[in-house]
């Protein structure tokens, strides 16, 4: 065991328990911190995998745009707890860990019986992961995805504008309609 | 370095469409309006000249991430023909249901061009983008009848479990990526038969980009979305969403089944047989119990989706593949029409504020209304797969495939579900014919009656003569 691999299994039981202190925290403000954590935590794991770009777009696109966003909404939705006492997730909870039991044994048996050699990933040399790398293969292999994309952000941003517009516009109507009345 | 564009031209078309008319109608003065749905037409139609223009042309263009071959100009005449029939069902629905905004015509161009970037798609990449960009547009269209609450839970509905369906999708093609370094179907299938592929891992990542498409298919038992957001979207929206995201799903399935996957046949088989046969049997179990319209005919849509899936089980069969591929897509095509025909019937007859949706407002239609109900007769008997329909030949090629693949149990199956099936359509039949019902007044719109015709038609005539449109689908080969 190296000091590769004592780093990784370090920042990979970071990320289990941010991720986890997610699902389980009942107050969304928290829930969104620990998010954030597991996000600079899969960032500084990009870091160790010589992909510096990728690591700072997670941290300052996911870590900090995203989640001041996530944050604004929670805080205008009001909607920093959950209410207590729901029976009827007993029987799934039960459930679902049986399954993340049953998940976990087989990803433990697949990274140490299977296959040893997972942890040992020597890291790239030389011109990998560098901005001029990731430019260049997104703007020639990947342009079509790339384009894609801008696309199927359009779609979303009409499609959101859409939606609240439309509320406020036939509100409108309503309000008008019960004064004529 | 230059690009190709010509494999996704018919898509470029649409979607340049779509973002100018974005624009364009902001510009436009109310009475104008009518601009918006006539040019999105003009588009697909221009989309499906050039498309048609492609058949014979095998060839796979930017960095082999698209490929464009008979089967791709198929499936997207489909979607095209499937986009012009629903502009002309909603030209007149979303008018009088206060919705006549020009992006709920962006907004289907967008999911249109998805479409068309789905049945060329090469790289899982590429499948997962245009899978988005098909959904997106149709998750916003279904909460489109905001405020209206039954919508809004069905838009809702709808984007929370197609995320995670996406979610799951995507998560497949990470572990083929993990499993093989490839993202593209060819790599996929070289890297498992050179055997540097980790199989086990394949075969996770295999099924749930089965999760995923099955999704957007409506095979049960991933199917529970479909009645609710069937019923709760726009009539029109819901004709638009039963055929194409559906034939979407269905052209995904076969595309990276047939052209990466034929090395785990033997773990997928048994799986997609059981998922056939459920299909089958639930969603036509299901429909019979159905009041509104509107949810018999999103569990006929999920029998459907049985029925092809079946056809699809012998996959890692070489022999009968291409016989299997041609049934399937035969019989989208063949839905698509009877599917079109049968959901103009529904918004013609539905009354404002959703009214008129109950089967049994339909009693006493068809004796005032006679071509209606003939029509209505039509589409019912192609769903059934009776003679003189289409509908029967698009059965009988499917179940020929299924019985070349020696599958006679999930035959005996879905014959059986096929009798089931008759019974809930031929009710509305009898309730249109022999039943005396409340005066509801049908629409009377040339767009709509012209669907109506043009599909009735389409189902009588071709149903005579099936050969040429076969023939087709027989040509329309994955290029592997």
């Amino acid at each position: 065991m190296n000091l590769d691999t004592v780093f990784f299994l370090i920042l990979a039981a970071a990320a289990v328990i941010t991720a986890a202190g997610m699902l389980l925290n009942r107050n969304a403000i928290y829930a969104a911190l620990f998010l954030i954590l597991n996000f600079a935590t899969v960032g500084i794991i990009y870091f160790t995998l010589s992909a510096p770009f990728v690591a700072l777009t997670q941290v300052t696109v996911y870590a900090g745009a995203i989640m001041v966003l996530f944050l604004f909404v929670i805080m205008l939705l009001g909607a920093e707890k959950l209410p207590y006492g729901e029976g009827s997730l007993r029987t799934q909870r039960l459930v679902a860990i049986g399954l993340a039991v049953v998940l976990l044994v087989e990803a433990g048996y697949f990274m140490l019986v299977k296959q040893p050699g997972l942890f040992l990933n020597p890291a790239q040399a030389g011109e990998f992961g560098t901005v001029e790398q990731i430019g260049r293969a997104l703007f020639n292999i990947y342009i079509l995805p790339f384009e894609i994309t801008s696309l199927i952000l359009l779609a979303a941003v009409v499609g959101a504008i859409m939606l609240t517009r439309i509320e406020k516009i036939q509100r409108a109507g309503q309000t008008g309609g019960e004064e004529q009345r | 370095m230059t690009l190709d564009f010509t494999p996704i031209l018919p898509f470029m078309i649409v979607a340049g469409a779509a973002l100018a008319l974005l624009v364009l109608d902001l510009f436009w003065p109310v009475r104008l309006k009518w601009l918006t749905p006539l040019l999105a037409a003009a588009s697909l139609l221009a989309a499906l000249v050039v498309e048609l223009g492609q058949a014979n042309y095998l060839r796979a263009g930017l960095s082999n991430m698209v490929i464009i071959d008979n089967f791709s100009v198929f499936a997207n005449a489909i979607f095209i023909c499937s986009g012009i029939a629903a502009i002309a069902l909603a030209y007149d629905y979303i008018q009088r249901t206060g919705i006549n905004h020009g992006e709920y015509y962006v907004l289907m161009l967008f999911s249109i061009s998805g479409m068309l970037l789905m049945s060329t798609a090469a790289d899982l990449i590429i499948v997962f983008l245009a899978l988005e960009l098909l959904s997106v547009p149709l998750y916003v269209l279904t909460g489109f009848a905001r405020p209206r609450l039954d919508s809004e839970e069905a838009a809702l509905k709808y984007f929370l479990l197609g995320a995670f369906s996406s979610g799951v999708l995507l998560y497949g093609i990470a572990l083929l990526y993990g499993a093989t370094s490839y993202t593209s179907l060819h790599g996929i299938l070289s890297a498992v038969s050179r055997g540097t592929a980790d199989m086990p891992l394949v075969v996770v990542g295999a099924a749930f980009l089965l999760v995923g498409v099955a999704f957007k298919g409506g095979v049960v038992p991933f199917h529970m979305w479909a009645p609710d957001v069937y019923q709760g979207a726009p009539t029109s929206v819901t004709g638009f969403m039963s055929v194409g995201a559906k034939a979407a799903g269905f052209v995904a399935l076969l595309r990276i089944f047939v052209v990466a996957f034929p090395p785990v046949a033997v773990e997928l088989t048994s799986v997609m047989n059981f998922l056939a046969s459920l299909t089958m049997l639930i969603g036509n179990i299901a429909a019979i119990g159905q009041r509104n319209i509107k949810r018999m005919l999103a569990y006929s849509g999920i029998a459907q989706a049985g029925y092809m899936l079946m056809a699809f089980v012998p996959f890692g069969n070489k022999a009968i593949i291409n016989d299997s591929v041609a049934s399937m897509i035969f019989y989208l095509a063949v839905y698509a029409i009877a599917s079109f025909g049968a959901w103009a019937v529904v918004v013609a007859v539905e009354q404002a504020e959703g009214r008129g949706l109950d089967i049994d407002d339909y009693a006493g239609l068809g004796r005032r209304y006679p071509l209606l109900g003939v029509a209505m007769l039509i589409f019912m008997l192609s769903f059934i797969g009776l003679p003189p329909t289409l509908g029967f030949w698009g059965k009988f090629y499917l179940f020929r495939s299924v019985i070349e693949g020696n599958y006679i149990v999930l035959a005996l199956v879905g014959m059986l579900a096929s009798l089931i099936s008759a019974y809930y359509y031929l009710r509305v039949v009898v309730m249109m014919f022999l039943h005396d019902g409340a005066n509801i007044t049908v629409r009377r719109n040339w767009l709509l009656s012209g669907l109506v015709g043009v599909s009735a038609l389409a189902v009588l005539l071709l149903g005579l003569m099936p050969g040429p449109l076969f023939q087709m689908a027989a040509d329309a080969l994955l290029r592997l």
